[in-house]
């Protein structure tokens, strides 16, 4: 008699559920996934029966010998259980690679048992091995999924507070703007800097903006290109646009890049372009007396 | 008197031509436009134009190349001109499309054209 692989599953569970979860439990331990360091005993067994109850749960209504369609209604519950398993276990510092071996070390135990089960019949044994493989692989690429997008959230909100943080347009005198610029300058923060920098024109009624590039990294054609951009629209506006902060390395770089600045002005140091935009908006800086040299 | 319904108006303050383009301008307009101000900066003797485009909200290639052109034909009648009031997006927009009105001369406002064209007494 062949019994269906769901149903075996199923039987071994129900009846069985404490020794599997004991022999879960005895593996991670044994492959050195158990994290004592970081969770009691208690806890983790509380976290290893929530799975298996929910995959128990999650039996009844689905038949395993068809693809393992994790992101499905009847396994919620189960994917529930992962997450916040997950999510606990990250969050203590449990590396993406234990987590997954986390998982696995249901494999064995399982497969133990159920050759135990059913010795009389390989056909079966066999059917039911490899299905309950199969979801047991789902369950742990789901945990790597997760992984990923837990990471690539806090990369993109990185990301934005860091391009909030990395665009500040700064007033240095009456109508005199800089905004220092660090980092990489890709096409996404270009935009953004020329945005602020010409709504902070608007708003400071301002005539000449430093654009400082000292704390760029790189100067290719694209940023260079980027740059320039700047430079064109500030003057559309009206004001004129200083690119300060351009060393010795960057101008040989620039120029063997085949970069043409045009009519923007430039200077090497954010100190020498103060001193053109004073002179461009009619003030100067003197020494208040000769005795303090 | 220009008329209302007209969507860019000429006004002469001293020998300065003051353009003001509003936002609902049309192509056919923008021609017209171009003739009126040719004639006037003749007729006037005026030394200086200046185009403020604060009201203008969106442009296209059209539009920038007749504020080019605006430009370089006063430029030949022998007005300097400004154009003035430019919005942020506007600016984007135009420096996206590579219009970046290479000879015209551009500033914040109109009273700091003013001031330019005062500083080299052409107004």
């Amino acid at each position: 008699m062949t019994v269906a692989p769901t149903t075996e599953l199923s039987r071994l569970l129900r009846e069985d559920f404490d020794g599997v979860l004991d022999a879960w439990f005895a593996t991670q331990k044994r492959e050195g996934v158990r994290r004592p360091d970081l969770f009691s005993d208690r806890e983790s067994r509380r976290q290893l029966s929530d799975l298996l109850r929910a995959f128990a749960e999650a039996l009844n209504r689905i038949d395993i010998s068809e693809p393992v369609d994790i992101d499905a209604d009847v396994w919620s519950e189960l994917r529930l259980a992962l997450s916040e398993i997950t999510l606990v276990r990250t969050e203590r510092g449990v590396a993406p690679w234990e987590m997954t071996a986390f998982m696995l070390a249901l494999k064995q135990p399982v497969f133990e048992k159920l050759s135990e089960n059913l010795s009389g019949t390989p056909d079966t044994l066999l059917a039911v091995a490899s299905d309950f493989g199969r979801v047991v692989d789902a369950f742990a690429m789901h945990i790597n999924e997760y992984f990923i997008a837990e990471r690539d959230e806090i990369i993109e909100r990185q990301r934005a507070e860091m391009m909030e943080l990395s665009t500040p347009v700064v007033q240095l005198w009456e109508r005199v703007l800089t905004i220092p610029l660090i980092g990489t300058l890709d096409s996404m923060r270009a935009q953004e800097v020329m945005e602020n920098l010409l709504n902070s024109i608007v708003e400071h009624s301002a005539e000449v903006v430093i654009v400082d590039i000292t704390g760029v990294r790189v100067v290719d054609t694209q940023v260079a290109q980027h740059l320039l951009r700047t430079a064109a629209a500030v003057r559309l506006m009206g004001a004129e646009a200083i690119i300060s902060g351009i060393s010795p390395k960057i101008a040989q770089t620039m120029v063997e890049l085949g970069v043409d600045v045009g009519e923007v002005t430039t200077r090497p140091s954010i100190r020498a372009a103060l001193a053109e935009a004073f002179r461009r908006v009619g003030f100067q800086i003197s020494r208040i007396d000769d005795t303090r040299v | 008197m220009t008329p209302v319904s007209e969507a860019a108006s000429i006004y002469s303050v001293d020998k300065v031509l003051l353009v003001a383009i509003r936002d609902n301008i049309t192509d056919t307009d923008i021609i017209n436009l171009q003739e009126d101000l040719s004639e006037r900066i003749v007729n006037e003797a005026a030394r200086g134009v200046v185009i403020d485009i604060a009201a203008l909200e969106i442009v296209d290639t059209f539009v920038g190349r007749i504020l080019a052109q605006l430009s370089s034909i006063s430029r030949l009648l022998a007005a300097e001109t400004y154009i003035v009031g430019m919005r942020p997006a506007v600016a984007m927009t135009l420096v996206e499309l590579g219009m970046d009105l290479p000879g015209s001369k551009t500033a914040l406002s109109l009273s700091h054209a003013l001031r330019s064209l005062k500083a080299k007494g052409l107004a």
